[in-house]
């Protein structure tokens, strides 16, 4: 029974990978890849939509990582769950709204584009710090108190180490939110594979509707993919095990 | 306040536009809502696919949702649906599932043993179980997670104005297209208003939800 399942889902698989070669093809996909003056706009796009993802989600992270430390320390806690409110209502913005704003006051082009993603990207970012670091277990805080550490070094060697696989899922979540919300961002005159997908629609152009979404969709779920990997490299290895 | 005598020159428009909105994420949802419960229970008994429903619905959540739209265009076109209220629906269907899913799964598998045990002791079988015992006490986490994707829809379907389907993203998309700050203003405002108040609504019909019993245990407990 099993393995006929699996031969089953071998043939699925088979027959999906068929059909997504003819769509491909009777679509015209295949035929604007390989055009030579097509192409190098496509890779063009794709690097805009990294660069406008890179910037933004470099600076969102360093500013909602060091927001999230911030609120965490004594004399702010108090102050946590207001954030903690804020940043939610915050979330319940519509990413294509702020984008919209950012350009109702900054103009068109790249630069409200990475403001407005940069703003957008900072609210899971900090929320995770802030929720990560507060679910530290208070015990082990007061073992490095005991240890003789001083504040910054209980930061850095005890709470961050501890709230890495929480900061690393908003990190993940953002970025992944990040890489949709940069393809709207063509709307307002950024370009990257936005254009693409919005010109296909537009036009009724499968091929190149097609040429954006899909490598769009790749780096999201790449993105993700790699995110994943990264906790492998940033989170220490005895959590790892408990989990 | 140009922005408040927009909404009131607008009024009727306004409405209407809500009404799409709201009609959308609505219908989207009510399909959304069975099928997720109903493969998120079944995923409980069948533990040997939760990993992988839980993983295909992850992985349909990263797809970034105008890419989603553009996919499903070419293949909805061939039924003459490519545009429209369909697609929006259809995708907002699909982001649904991973919160309702996770919901219900966590929260079928967090109904503590000794309740299932006395149930079964009492001699109640599998679908009794479910149904007078497990479903009444994850229903509450079930509606957080129906929350979680209404809000989220609500924010999904401002872009699905791309594709057609109307709702207030139109504001948002006209006044880019005409400079008009505040026509974008106002569909945004609109449209978080839209989602808070969802997110207020589904909080107490969280409340109500949550079994007398339960109540009365986490006063004691306090």
């Amino acid at each position: 029974m099993t393995t006929l399942l699996i031969k089953l889902y071998r043939v699925i698989l088979a027959i999906a990978i068929l059909a997504v070669g003819v769509i491909a093809e009777r679509t015209g996909l295949i035929e604007l890849l390989s055009d030579p003056f097509e192409y190098p706009v496509i890779i063009e796009l794709f690097i805009q939509h990294l660069y406008i993802v890179t910037f933004s989600m470099a600076f969102a992270t360093v500013i909602g990582v060091t927001a999230g430390i911030l609120i965490t320390r004594q004399r702010l806690r108090k102050f946590a769950g207001l954030c903690m409110y804020i940043i939610g209502l915050g979330q319940t913005i519509p990413s294509l709204a702020v984008l919209a704003l950012a350009m109702s006051f900054l103009g068109i082009g790249t630069k409200p584009a990475v403001f407005a993603l940069t703003i957008y990207s900072i609210l899971p970012i900090a929320r995770n710090t802030l929720a990560g670091i507060t679910a530290v277990p208070p015990e082990l805080i007061d073992a490095g108190k005991g240890m003789g550490m001083p504040p910054i070094r209980i930061l850095m060697e005890v709470e961050i180490p501890n709230a890495m696989t929480v900061i690393l899922t908003g990190f993940r979540v953002a970025l992944v939110i990040n890489i949709g919300t940069a393809a709207l961002a063509y709307v307002i005159g950024a370009g990257g594979l936005g254009d693409l997908i919005f010109t296909g629609i537009s036009l009724m152009q499968t091929d190149k509707l097609l040429a954006g979404a899909i490598p769009v969709t790749l780096l999201a779920l790449f993105a993700d993919f790699l995110s994943e990997l990264l906790g492998l490299l940033l989170v220490s290895k005895g959590l790892r095990l408990s989990v | 306040m140009s922005t408040l005598r927009f909404i009131m020159d607008n009024f009727d428009e306004v409405m209407f536009l809500s009404w799409e909105h709201i009609w959308i994420v609505g219908v989207a949802l009510l399909i959304a809502t069975p099928i997720g419960v109903v493969l998120g229970i079944v995923i409980t008994k069948h533990e040997r696919f939760a990993s992988r429903v839980l993983n295909g619905a992850n992985i349909l959540m990263t797809i970034p949702s105008i890419a989603l739209f553009g996919l499903m265009l070419p293949v909805l076109a061939i039924i003459n649906m490519g545009l429209g209220k369909v697609p929006a629906v259809i995708a907002l269907v699909l982001y649904s599932q991973l919160p309702i899913i996770r919901n219900t799964y966590t929260a079928i598998k967090n109904v503590p043993s000794s309740l299932v045990d006395a149930g079964r002791g009492m001699g109640m079988d599998k679908w009794q179980l479910l149904r007078e015992l497990e479903i009444p006490l994850a229903t509450p986490v079930i509606i957080a997670g129906l929350r979680t994707a209404a809000v989220m829809n609500i924010g999904i379907a401002a872009i699905a104005t791309y594709i057609g389907a109307g709702g207030l993203g139109v504001y948002i998309q006209q006044g880019i297209a005409r400079v008009y700050p505040e026509m974008i203003l106002s569909g945004a405002i609109l449209v978080s208003l839209l989602a808070i108040v969802v997110d207020g609504g589904m909080a107490m019909l969280e409340g109500i939800a949550t079994p007398e019993g339960i109540k009365v245990q986490r006063k004691l407990s306090q």
